[in-house]
């Protein structure tokens, strides 16, 4: 392989070790118009998936048709651009996704096993393109365990803390959300899962676990729904989530 | 200080800021009146809590200060644009300004006065190379990659010197923060170094304790790095103390690995860290940004890097806020006495495109930055950020007329990568480098 990298632009044959943009063609000291224009379309792609509109009807109608109970929620961050900038609204329930969470409880007092909040995060194109491929590859798993679901949230402008105060409210064992990531140049559609044992208010990241990187090109959806069968187990028999969760899985393997 | 402060989310986010924009001036015209020597008796965050208002504090130069002791901020403001203000001016009285003097000067200044006095200022520091040199800039070299794989990150290091970076440091982001991870990455580090004989220090941006355990094995630590902050409680939450970073500076110095020097501290600071880490004290974050600056002063580094854009819009919202903070955090560190270089950054959440990135880097070659990164493509494919390229970095020089650090300078014409004009030389046979490949395909 490396006996043809003559000029600086061969670089570009080592794409196969690395994503990095090596081997660029220069005009002058500069980039070429090809590359200015590759990158701009990365670019391009990652701006729209954080600015995409989030169809959470569509999601709440496919999950309904997997005959799963399924509600619509919205955080306290009424529109994007102060989603953006306050991360702590992002975080909260607005007052009538908070009384409509209230009503199932109090007609019902229910316990439940697992919360599952399908979230846009910052990249409502993430949950487009992987948020219910993943579930039936989870729900295909449910059977063994009879853990007991409660309803499907579909929460707007959500940040993942979003999910210890859903979790509380449905009464839930574990919360766990599958939530849109940062959009990167390389993958702009790139769906992460967190989970949490206990879930309410004022939890640390430092008490989740988390799967990453599921997209095309990343983790598949049957592994990335078997790691979370496995993180579940874990969780229910030490009874926390977080580092010492990780910790132990590490042991195992 | 917070309300008089330029428009920063974060600041809103904290809920210090102006509620209007007449509030904002009212707060500057208040400042303006204010003595210089108000913030030596007067500490934002109480001496008795915090150990960075107790460095400040206790290691303040009074003779420094003498020269400026009278003056109101507006006053200090109108000393340094002066004529007379020079370089030898600066450099004098750096000692006997405190961080909380330059964040609030800053606020009573445009862009121009802070890339104007900037540019006046010369901080040098050496190691295997000379950074910081008038009509100088160097770049860190950053070749990340997600896995952390030795053959990804030498065809990342290997393009990088073809293009002329990595002259302030070669420097790695693990992916996996771990003492057998970090020691394999500055093995490899070393070995091109030696191989080629360049003139550059590497380093892998570890935590300090990891660096600690790694000279303890006799590792090859050039640099020894940490991110810091503005306030011991978010120093804690770093991990860190004052203590804990003279131990490493300590250890690393008792190593005498530099050629032409001895400054081998690497520092990253960033405004919003210490309301990110749930440590502010109700300051805002520029302010807090520059207590970082008393930290990093302390330890005479080699290179300290403002990563400006990197923590996202709810700190700095768009492309403005974040070339504003750029000018901000070069200018106080500068005048501060450190050797101020610039991660010009942004997310994709962020407000921002490249084209601001542009303008932030031409405003502080303007300003006489130390450095700046090399990030190839400018697209960190580990850090899933952007910031500078390695031709970013040449069109500032060439736009510029702007040098590489001497010593490497003279390594890329020996290496073929430069002619006597220090152009790139085009389609000339593979420099040596190119062997190093040889051993990457392996």
């Amino acid at each position: 392989m490396t006996q043809s990298l003559k000029t600086i632009t061969d670089l570009k044959k080592l794409r196969v070790i690395t994503a990095a943009r090596i081997g660029l063609t220069r005009a002058g000291s500069s980039l070429s118009t090809h590359e200015i224009l590759s990158f701009d379309l990365d670019h391009a792609r990652a701006r729209d998936a954080v600015h995409l509109p989030f169809n959470a009807t569509e999601i709440t109608t496919a999950l309904k048709t997997r005959g799963l109970e399924a509600l619509q929620v919205q955080s306290a961050a009424a529109e994007r651009t102060i989603y953006l900038q306050r991360p702590d609204l992002g975080r909260q329930l607005d007052e009538s996704s908070k009384q409509q969470l209230n009503n199932i409880q109090s007609q019902n007092s229910l316990e439940f096993d697992l919360a599952i909040v399908i979230a846009d995060g910052l990249s409502a194109k993430a949950i487009h393109s992987n948020a219910i491929a993943f579930f039936d590859e989870f729900l295909s798993l449910l059977p063994a365990h009879g853990w007991k679901l409660a309803p499907v949230t579909v929460a707007s402008q959500a940040r993942v803390a979003l999910a210890d105060e859903i979790g509380a409210a449905l009464n839930s064992r574990l919360s766990i959300i599958l939530i849109g990531e940062r959009p990167g140049l390389t993958a702009a559609d790139s769906m992460g899962i967190y989970i949490t044992y206990a879930p309410q208010k004022g939890r640390t990241d430092a008490e989740r676990n988390c799967i990453s990187n599921i997209h095309q090109g990343g983790l598949s959806h049957k592994e990335a729904a078997l790691q979370l069968e496995e993180l579940i187990i874990a969780a229910f028999q030490l009874q926390l989530t977080g580092l010492p969760l990780k910790k132990k899985l590490k042991s195992i393997l | 200080m917070a309300k008089a402060s330029p428009i920063k989310s974060g600041d809103f986010l904290a809920g210090v800021a102006a509620t209007s924009e007449e509030e904002r001036i009212a707060a500057r015209f208040a400042l303006a009146d204010l003595p210089l020597s108000t913030f030596l008796n007067e500490a934002l965050i109480p001496y008795e809590k915090d150990e960075v208002t107790r460095l400040i504090i206790d290691t303040h130069d009074p003779e420094a200060f003498a020269p400026i002791s009278s003056l109101t901020l507006g006053d200090f403001r109108n000393w340094l644009l002066a004529y007379a203000t020079d370089t030898n001016a600066l450099k004098a009285i750096a000692s006997g300004i405190t961080p909380e003097m330059a964040a609030a000067v800053s606020k009573l200044m445009r862009n121009q006065d802070l890339i104007l006095v900037a540019n006046k200022i010369e901080v040098v520091t050496r190691f295997r190379t000379t950074v910081g040199l008038k009509g100088h800039l160097s770049t860190r070299l950053q070749p990340n990659h997600p896995t952390d794989n030795p053959q990804g990150i030498a065809a990342s290091i290997l393009d990088g010197l073809l293009n002329g970076s990595g002259d302030a440091v070669i420097g790695i982001n693990p992916a996996a923060d771990s003492v057998p991870a970090a020691t394999e990455l500055l093995q490899l580090l070393d070995e091109v170094r030696q191989r080629y004989s360049m003139p550059v220090q590497s380093c892998v941006l570890t935590h300090i304790t990891n660096t600690l355990a790694i000279i303890e094995r006799q590792g090859p630590i050039d640099l020894v790095f940490q991110s810091i902050a503005g306030t011991e409680a978010a120093n804690n939450t770093f991990g860190i103390n004052l203590n804990l970073l003279q131990e490493a500076r300590d250890a690393a110095l008792s190593l005498q690995r530099g050629t032409v020097g001895n400054n081998l501290m690497y520092f990253e600071t960033g405004q919003g860290s210490a309301l990110s880490a749930n440590a502010h004290h109700g300051v805002d974050q520029q302010t807090l940004e520059t207590r970082a600056y008393a930290v990093a002063r302390h330890f005479d580094p080699m290179l300290v890097n403002t990563v400006v854009g990197f923590i996202g819009p709810e700190y700095l919202y768009d492309g403005k806020q974040i070339i504003r903070a750029g000018l901000e955090d070069h200018f106080c560190g500068k005048l501060l006495g450190l050797p101020m270089g610039c991660d010009i950054c942004y997310t994709n959440h962020a407000e921002a495109d490249q084209n601001d990135m542009d303008n932030l880097l031409t405003l502080l070659g303007a300003s006489g930055v130390n450095f700046i990164m090399g990030v190839p493509g400018a697209d960190d494919v580990m850090l899933n950020y952007q910031s500078t390229s390695f031709h970013d970095a040449n069109y500032l020089r060439q736009l510029m007329g702007l040098r590489c650090a001497p010593e490497f300078e003279n390594w890329l014409k020996q290496m073929g990568i430069y002619d006597e004009e220090s152009r790139f030389l085009p389609g000339r046979p593979p420099t040596p480098l190119l062997e190093l490949l040889q051993d990457i395909g392996k």
